[in-house]
């Protein structure tokens, strides 16, 4: 799979995430608190709603709509109302730069 | 429009989704993103003081209760721990359903757990309910939680402040779920994985009120239930009092938060049995928002919102004309101005739902 660069790492603030677009998919890129970046699926497994304004607490993204949690690093639902995990694709930094492989 | 048809599985929840009112996109006033990470910000101290408070004021006014049963002198007391179990617990609940309490997710977990009880509200069931309140606010046959739906069964409304069609509902809907099975309409919102911890909390809920009752057998008097199960009726007035004012006499079936919901400033006393939730609209354009941070997010955005009702006395004049006149048109409601600094409401959007207002 082919990998895509998709923002630069200061484009997200440590323990924050960003929306990105590509084709016609939408993702979520994520900035932990460790320094490390992962990405999933931009649209939360319940009712689709963007995770972009959604809240980073440590390794979790709550959900704007419902607050659904979701663990970022494995997609894992973890709280209600959301039951389905989240896809989660991998990530690299490469000369500042955050490239996905999707 | 014609007759409202409030059934989750009737023709107007057909028609909604048909239409793409059925989670559509809502109207949110424009916020920096790091203003909104602050406002965001978890914190367990405000929900552990409120909540410390109000189990040992729960605690004391029982115990009063108690000491002076039966004699008139315990009253006072009851009414007041009565309030604490049957309203108190409402906003408690809600806001533990939202997660956005405590920090520390069990903390929300465990006062949601007892909430629920006092409410009489399965917490499974209505976690998936509030859920598709806050997708379909005020949607017909989309939002399970419309309190004055039109025309307003006033009578309902009025008996309600004494919890009786509610707590009614409640115990009917537990006895049914302890025996084994989910409401058509509860299946249409709980995902099916979910539906046998609906059934588990039914039955450990019917163990409990078994050995209230018991007691009360036992003893020869009605001060168990006193102690759980009946505030829920006697207590009950303040959560329907504040609860009435969140959306009733405003617009249904549009997409804006301004429109179907109102914030009203009321009393010190009454915040902390409502934990904030008289800032109504705010909750429901950002959710995410813990209660104690409600006032501040108000303040950020309160000139993108029609001015908020000064108070409860106030909101009522203004909902009951409205109510009374839904009893002959019911599709009047109120249509509040908003500020010079506001986004204008998106009347191209809302031509069909909104028709004929108010003012
Ligand atoms: S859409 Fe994400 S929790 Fe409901």
């Amino acid at each position: 799979m082919p990998w895509i660069d998709a923002c630069a790492t200061d484009d997200i603030d440590e323990e924050d995430l960003i929306r990105f677009d590509h084709e016609d998919r939408t993702f979520a890129i994520y900035h932990s608190p460790d320094g490390d970046y992962f990405c999933t699926d931009g649209l939360c497994t319940h009712e689709h709603v963007h995770l972009e304004d959604g809240l980073v607490m440590e390794y979790e993204i709550e959900c704007p709509k419902h607050n659904a949690t979701f663990d970022y690093r494995t997609g894992e639902a973890k709280r209600a109302p959301a039951c389905v995990n989240l896809n989660t694709y991998k990530t690299k930094v490469e000369g500042g730069r955050v490239l996905i492989e999707v | 429009m014609a007759k409202r048809d409030y059934s989750l599985l009737g023709p107007n929840a057909r028609h909604a989704v048909e239409t793409g009112l059925a989670a559509a996109e809502w109207y949110h006033t424009d916020i920096p993103r790091a203003q909104m990470k602050e406002l965001m910000k978890r914190s367990d101290q405000p929900a552990i003081r409120d909540t410390i408070l109000l189990f040992a004021s729960m605690i004391g006014l029982a115990g009063i209760g108690i000491a002076f049963w039966s004699s008139w002198w315990s009253a006072p007391f009851w009414l007041a721990y009565g309030v604490l179990y049957g309203s108190a617990m409402d906003s408690r609940w809600h806001e533990c359903s939202h997660g956005t309490a405590f920090k520390t997710r069990h903390y929300n977990d465990w006062l949601y757990q007892i909430a629920s009880f006092c409410m009489v509200r399965n917490p499974v069931s209505w976690r998936w309910s509030h859920a598709r309140h806050h997708t379909d606010t005020i949607i017909v046959g989309r939002d399970p939680e419309i309190v004055a739906m039109r025309p307003p069964a006033l009578f309902r409304i009025a008996v309600n402040f004494l919890g009786i069609f509610d707590a009614y509902d409640g115990w009917k809907r537990m006895l049914y779920n302890a025996s084994g099975r989910i409401h058509p309409e509860e299946a249409d919102y709980i995902p099916e994985q979910e539906q046998p911890k609906v059934i588990r909390v039914a039955r450990i809920w019917v163990a409990i009120y078994a050995a209230t009752i018991a007691l009360a057998l036992a003893m020869g008097s009605i001060l168990p239930l006193m102690v759980i199960g009946l505030p829920r009726l006697y207590g009950a007035w303040h959560h329907v009092l504040t609860g009435v004012m969140q959306h009733a006499g405003l617009a249904d079936n549009v997409t804006d938060h301004r429109l179907n919901s109102r914030t009203v400033y009321i009393n010190p006393v009454s915040r902390f049995i409502y934990w904030n939730m008289n800032y109504h609209v705010e909750h429901h354009m950002f959710p995410m928002v813990p209660y104690h941070r409600l006032p501040d997010l108000h303040a950020a955005i309160k000139h993108d919102l029609p001015a908020a009702n000064t108070s409860m006395w106030q909101a009522y004049r203004e909902i009951l004309p409205i109510l009374r006149r839904q009893l002959a048109y019911e599709d009047v409601f109120l249509k509040r101005d908003l500020p010079p600094t506001a986004k204008p409401y998106r009347e191209d959007f809302h031509a069909a739902a909104l028709g004929a207002a108010a003012e």
